[in-house]
C-alpha cells in the first residue's frame, strides 16, 4: 500500500469538489482531489442544456461547458488529482488526522490528510423508494442514467416515455427526450404544484405539447421484457392514491426523476450527525460537520438548484479547511443553532458563530407569494414576489448583521408581507 | 463401454441443474441443460426466501418423499456449498409464536422434527430466546428453535451448480423454448423446441412453472395442473438497524404461510413472502403489489424488534412458487412413454431438497430404464467463485488490485465491485454457453445491488457487455428486454435501431 500526505483531500470531482480542491490549493494548501470516474466534471458533463454558471462565471453555459471551466481551474491551482479512485473508508486517527483508503488501479492508496471535504454528490431516489410496485422489466431509468446514455453515448433509451417527478431534472429530461424524436406521454407530479423552476416548465413542457399531471402518482408498472404501460392514479391530500381514479398509460419506458438524496454514507459511517431535513450532514457556516475537520459541500451536503451554490459550498469548505489546517483545529466558538421557523423545510448550516458573515441555504415547504425571507434576531428581511419549494433561497448573513447582538439562535422564517 | 445415453433436462433452475450435475457423476450419461430464458435460474430459483429448511414442517404421513428429500438435502446442501464455492451461513432459525395458540400449533412441528429426524430442534423461551436473537420482537412468548436451518444465495447456487456441471460434459441451451416432448412408439426421441430439434433418449421434465405443460406434451398426467402462488418480498439495505441474526419466521396458520424476516448472505434484510394462489395460466405474474407488499411488512413487525422504514427498501420482487394439486411433488419416471421423467410441482422445499431430488431422481432413472450408476473417473466436485474484494482487507484489496488493475477499478459503488468482477462474470456466463445480460452481471457479483439500485453502474456493466460482445450498447439485455433502443442520431433521421 503506497501512503500519501496532503493538507486536505476531498472526495467527489464534481462542480463542489473541483471548486474545494481548486480554492484549497489557490490558498496554499496541498489538496488531492478524489474521483472514482475517469475523469473530473460531475454530473454537469452529461448536461448539455444551458442555465450554469450565471453566477460562478457570469455567463449562461451548458453544463460541459461549465464542468471544463472548473477542470480547468482545477489543473492551474496546482490542486493534485486521483482518478479511478473509490474512496474505501476513512479512518479518523486524531482530531486533525484521518486517512482516505482510496482503492486504484494501482493498489490502495492510504491518503493521509489533516482536513477532508467530503463532496461526493447526490444519489436518485429509485423507483422502489416511491413505492411503485409492478413488473421489473427493463425500461425504467433513473433520470441520470437515461441523461447520461443519451448525451454521453447517444443511444436512446426509449420511444414512449412516461416520466415520475416534475422536478428540474425531470423537466430537462422530457425535454431532452422530445428532442431526440421520442414521444413523452406525461410528466406525472406527486404534488399540486411542479417541482422545477417555473422557466422549466414553460420552456421544457410547454413548449413541446408535454402534458403534466399534477396531484398524479405513477403507481404500477406492467410489461414482460420491456415495459408496455403504467398505472397512473390521482392522489389525495395525503399523496395517496384515490381508489377508482386509476387509468393507464400505454409507454415504453419510465424515467424515475423524483428527487436526490445526499450520498452521507461515509459520513455517517464516520460518524457525522445528519439531518433528517436534508439528508445531509449538519455543519457549522464553515460548513464542517459534527467530525471535526470533514466538511461538506454540493449536493452530499444539501440537494441544491443551482450548481453555482455547490461552486461556492466548494470555496467555503476549502476557506474552512485552511483555517482548520493553520490552526490545528477550528477555533472554539459560540455556536449558535440556525432554527427553522415558519415555512422553511431546511435550512444550511444549522450553526454559525457569529464570528464572521455566512450564507444560509433553505427551503420553503410550500408555495407563496409576497412573502418576506428574514432572521428577526438580525433584524434581517428581504421581500420575495414569490417562494417555491424547487427553488434555493439563499441568504447573506453579514458579519455586520451580529455586531452588538445578543444570541440565543438564529431563526429563518418565511412570512407574509402586511 | 456402450452408446452414451442422451438426457436432455427441461429447465435450468436448481432442481435441473442439480439432476444435471448428479447425471454428470456417472459413466454412459450425455447431459443436456434446456433453457428457455437468456440464463440460468432466472425462474422459481430466483426469487424465492433462500433458507435451506431443516425438514421440521414436512409431515412425513403426508409428504414422505418431501420430509426425506428435505432433511437429506439440508445435510447435502453443506458440502455442496463448500464444493461449489456458494455464500451461505448457517445460522438456524426460529419459529417465533406470540400466543398461546400459535404455542400449541408450533409444538406440533417439534414432534414433526422427531418423525423426521432432525436434529437439536426444540423450544426456547424468554431469555434463551433474546441470547439466541437480540432483535426479536419482545413481545414474542417463544420459539420454535432449529439449529440446522440455512441460507443460501439462490441464484448464485444455481451458476455454481451449472458451471459445475458444464466443467464436467453437460451442455447447456439458452434462449431455448420447449415446445413439445416428442414421443414415437412408446419411446421419448428428444425435445421439440424453438431452436430446433433435441434428441434424446431420456427427458427429465424440470421446467418449474410450465412443468405441467411439458408434462401433457409427452401424453402424461393430464389432470396435473400447476398453480402458480405468488410471494412477494421486500430487501432492505445493508446498513439498516435491527437485522436479525437468526432466520426468524412467524408460525404457519392455515390461511397464512410464515412470513420470513434473515438477514442474507450478503447482509441485506430480506422479508417476506405472502401466498396468493394466481389462476394456472398466470405463470408470469411476477408483478408486486401494495397490499401485498404491506402484508409482508405487518407480518414482519410481529417477528423483528424494529422494522426499517420503507425509504431503507432497497427493492421489492415477486416470485412465483409452482404449487402442484394437494401440495404433492410429482416425481416419476414413466414406463410409456419410456424415457420420460416428471419432476415436477417442486414446490417448498424443493430449494433445500435439489440436491438430494437430484440423487433421488438418479435411481429412479438407473431403477426404471435399467442403467447402472457407475461413478466417473475424474469428476471434478470443484468449482471456485468469483474472488470478489467485497469483504476483503483493504492489505488483501491491495494485492487483488496490484496483480489485476481491473480490481482496482470500482464499477459498482456500493457493493464495491470491480471491473475484473464483472468481466469474470461476463466471461464465466459465455462460458456456460449463457447469454451476458446486466441481470446476469447483477446476480453473479452483486453489481447494481446497493441502495442505488444500479443507477450508478447499470451503463459501465452494458458498456463492459457491449465490449465483451462485439455488440451496440443499446442491444445489451437488461433481463428479458433490451437495455436501449438504438442510437439517437440513426433513430431520428428515420434509420432503424
Amino acid at each position: 500500500m503506497i501512503e500519501r500526505s496532503f493538507d486536505v483531500a476531498v472526495i467527489g470531482g464534481g462542480p463542489a469538489g473541483m471548486a474545494a480542491a481548486a480554492k484549497a490549493a489557490e490558498l496554499g494548501l496541498s489538496a488531492v482531489l478524489i474521483e472514482s470516474r475517469d475523469l473530473l466534471g460531475g454530473v454537469p458533463l452529461q448536461c448539455i442544456h444551458p442555465g450554469f454558471g450565471l453566477h460562478v462565471f457570469g455567463e449562461d453555459l451548458t453544463g460541459t461547458q461549465f464542468a471544463y471551466r472548473l477542470i480547468e481551474r482545477v489543473e492551474r491551482s496546482g490542486a493534485e488529482v486521483m482518478l479511478r479512485a473509490h474512496v474505501h473508508s476513512v479512518e479518523v486517527e486524531a482530531h486533525d488526522e484521518k486517512v482516505v483508503n482510496v482503492v486504484a488501479p494501482g493498489g490502495v492508496v492510504r491518503v493521509r490528510c489533516r482536513a477532508l471535504i467530503y463532496a461526493a454528490g447526490a444519489r436518485e431516489r429509485t423507483i422502489f423508494e416511491i413505492g411503485v410496485v409492478g413488473d421489473r422489466p427493463a425500461g425504467i431509468f433513473t433520470a441520470g442514467e437515461a441523461q447520461l446514455l443519451m448525451d454521453l453515448y447517444g443511444v436512446l433509451p426509449g420511444r414512449e416515455v412516461v416520466i415520475v417527478g416534475s422536478g428540474d431534472v425531470g423537466l430537462i429530461m422530457a425535454r431532452r427526450f422530445a428532442l431526440e424524436g421520442a414521444r413523452v406521454k406525461a410528466v406525472v407530479e406527486i404534488m399540486p404544484w411542479p417541482g422545477g423552476l417555473m422557466r422549466n416548465v414553460v420552456q421544457c413542457l410547454h413548449d413541446f405539447g408535454i402534458p403534466l399531471l399534477l396531484s398524479h402518482a405513477v403507481v404500477r408498472v406492467a410489461g414482460r421484457g420491456r415495459v408496455e404501460r403504467v398505472v397512473v392514479a390521482r392522489v389525495g391530500e395525503d399523496l395517496r392514491p384515490l381508489p377508482g381514479t386509476e387509468f393507464e398509460i400505454p409507454c415504453d419506458t419510465v424515467v424515475v426523476a423524483a428527487g436526490l438524496r445526499p450520498n452521507a454514507d461515509l459520513l455517517e459511517r464516520m460518524g457525522a450527525a445528519i439531518d433528517p431535513a436534508t439528508g445531509g450532514p449538519v455543519v457549522n457556516e464553515l460548513l464542517e460537520t459534527t467530525v471535526p475537520g470533514v466538511f461538506a459541500a454540493g449536493n452530499a451536503l444539501v440537494v441544491n438548484d443551482l450548481v453555482d451554490y455547490a461552486v461556492e459550498q466548494g470555496e467555503r469548505a476549502a476557506e474552512g479547511a485552511k483555517l482548520f489546517v493553520e490552526g490545528g483545529g477550528l477555533p472554539a466558538a459560540d455556536w449558535k443553532p440556525v432554527a427553522r421557523g415558519r415555512n422553511v423545510r431546511l435550512a444550511v448550516p444549522h450553526y454559525v458563530s457569529g464570528e464572521r458573515g455566512a450564507v444560509v441555504y433553505a427551503r420553503v415547504e410550500r408555495p407563496e407569494r409576497n412573502v418576506l425571507i428574514r432572521v428577526p434576531e438580525l433584524g434581517l428581511r428581504r421581500f420575495a414576489v414569490a417562494v417555491r419549494p424547487a427553488e434555493m433561497v439563499r441568504l447573506e448573513l453579514p458579519r455586520s448583521a451580529f455586531e452588538g447582538v445578543e444570541l440565543e439562535r438564529l431563526t429563518l422564517e418565511v412570512v407574509p408581507r402586511e | 463401454m456402450g452408446p452414451l445415453v442422451k438426457v436432455a433436462v427441461v429447465g435450468a433452475g436448481v432442481v435441473g441443474a442439480s439432476i444435471a450435475r448428479v447425471l454428470t457423476m456417472y459413466e454412459g450419461f450425455e447431459v443436456v441443460l434446456v433453457e428457455r430464458e437468456p440464463d440460468v435460474g432466472w425462474g422459481v430459483s430466483k426469487a424465492n426466501t433462500s433458507v435451506i429448511h431443516p425438514g421440521h414442517e414436512e409431515d412425513p404421513r403426508q409428504h414422505p418423499l418431501r420430509a426425506k428429500l428435505c432433511v437429506e438435502g439440508n445435510r447435502l446442501w453443506r458440502r455442496w456449498v463448500r464444493e461449489l464455492d456458494i455464500p451461505a451461513r448457517w445460522p438456524g432459525e426460529l419459529m417465533v409464536f406470540a400466543s398461546p395458540e400459535e404455542e400449541r400449533e408450533a409444538r406440533k412441528y417439534v414432534e414433526l422434527a422427531k418423525l423426521n429426524g432432525v436434529p437439536g430442534v426444540r423450544l426456547v423461551y424468554g431469555r434463551e430466546l433474546l441470547a439466541l436473537e437480540p432483535n426479536v420482537n419482545p413481545q414474542a412468548l417463544g420459539a420454535v428453535y432449529a439449529p440446522t436451518a440455512g441460507t443460501v444465495s439462490p441464484f448464485e447456487a444455481v451458476t455454481a451448480i451449472v458451471e459445475n456441471a458444464v466443467e464436467n460434459g453437460a451442455r447447456l441451451l439458452v434462449e431455448t423454448e420447449v415446445l413439445r416432448v416428442r414421443v414415437e412408439g412408446g419411446e421419448v426421441k428428444g425435445l421439440e423446441t424453438t431452436r430446433g430439434f433435441v434428441e434424446a433418449d431420456i427427458v427429465v421434465n424440470a421446467a418449474g412453472l410450465w412443468a405441467d405443460e411439458v408434462s401433457r406434451s409427452a401424453g402424461v398426467e393430464p389432470e396435473f395442473r400447476i398453480r402458480p402462488r405468488r410471494g412477494e418480498y421486500l430487501l432492505f439495505d445493508e446498513d439498516v438497524r435491527g437485522k436479525p441474526a437468526r432466520i426468524l419466521h412467524t408460525v404457519p396458520t392455515p390461511v397464512t404461510k410464515g412470513v420470513y424476516a434473515l438477514t442474507t448472505v450478503h447482509g441485506n434484510l430480506l422479508l417476506g413472502p405472502t401466498a396468493e394462489d394466481l389462476p394456472p395460466e398466470a405463470k408470469d405474474e411476477t408483478g408486486t403489489t401494495r397490499e401485498g407488499l404491506g402484508r409482508v411488512l405487518s407480518e414482519a413487525a410481529k417477528l423483528l424488534r424494529e422494522v426499517p422504514p420503507p425509504s431503507k427498501v432497497i427493492r421489492t420482487f415477486a416470485g412465483l412458487r409452482p404449487e402442484p394439486p394437494g401440495g404433492e411433488w410429482l416425481v416419476k419416471a414413466y414406463e410409456d412413454p419410456w424415457g420420460f421423467v416428471n419432476v415436477a410441482g417442486i414446490r417448498s422445499p424443493g430449494l433445500t431438497a435439489a440436491p438430494a431430488l437430484a440423487h433421488h431422481v438418479a435411481g429412479l432413472i438407473s431403477e426404471a430404464y435399467g442403467i447402472e450408476l457407475r461413478r466417473k473417473e475424474g469428476w471434478n466436485p470443484r468449482r471456485v467463485g468469483i474472488a470478489r474484494l467485497a469483504g476483503k482487507s483493504l492489505r488483501e484489496i491491495d494485492e487483488m488490485a496490484r496483480a489485476n488493475p481491473d480490481y482496482g477499478e470500482i464499477v459498482c459503488y456500493c457493493k464495491m465491485v470491480s471491473k475484473a468482477e464483472v468481466l469474470e462474470a461476463i466471461e464465466r456466463i459465455r462460458r456456460i454457453g449463457a447469454r451476458p445480460t446486466i441481470d446476469g452481471v447483477k446476480f453473479r457479483v452483486q453489481a447494481g445491488f446497493g441502495r442505488c439500485q444500479g443507477s450508478f453502474c447499470r451503463w459501465r456493466v452494458a458498456l463492459l457487455i457491449a465490449q465483451a460482445t462485439g455488440r451496440p450498447l443499446h442491444e445489451v439485455l437488461v433481463g428479458r428486454g433490451a437495455y436501449a433502443v438504438g442510437d439517437v442520431k440513426v433513430l431520428l433521421r428515420g434509420g432503424a435501431a
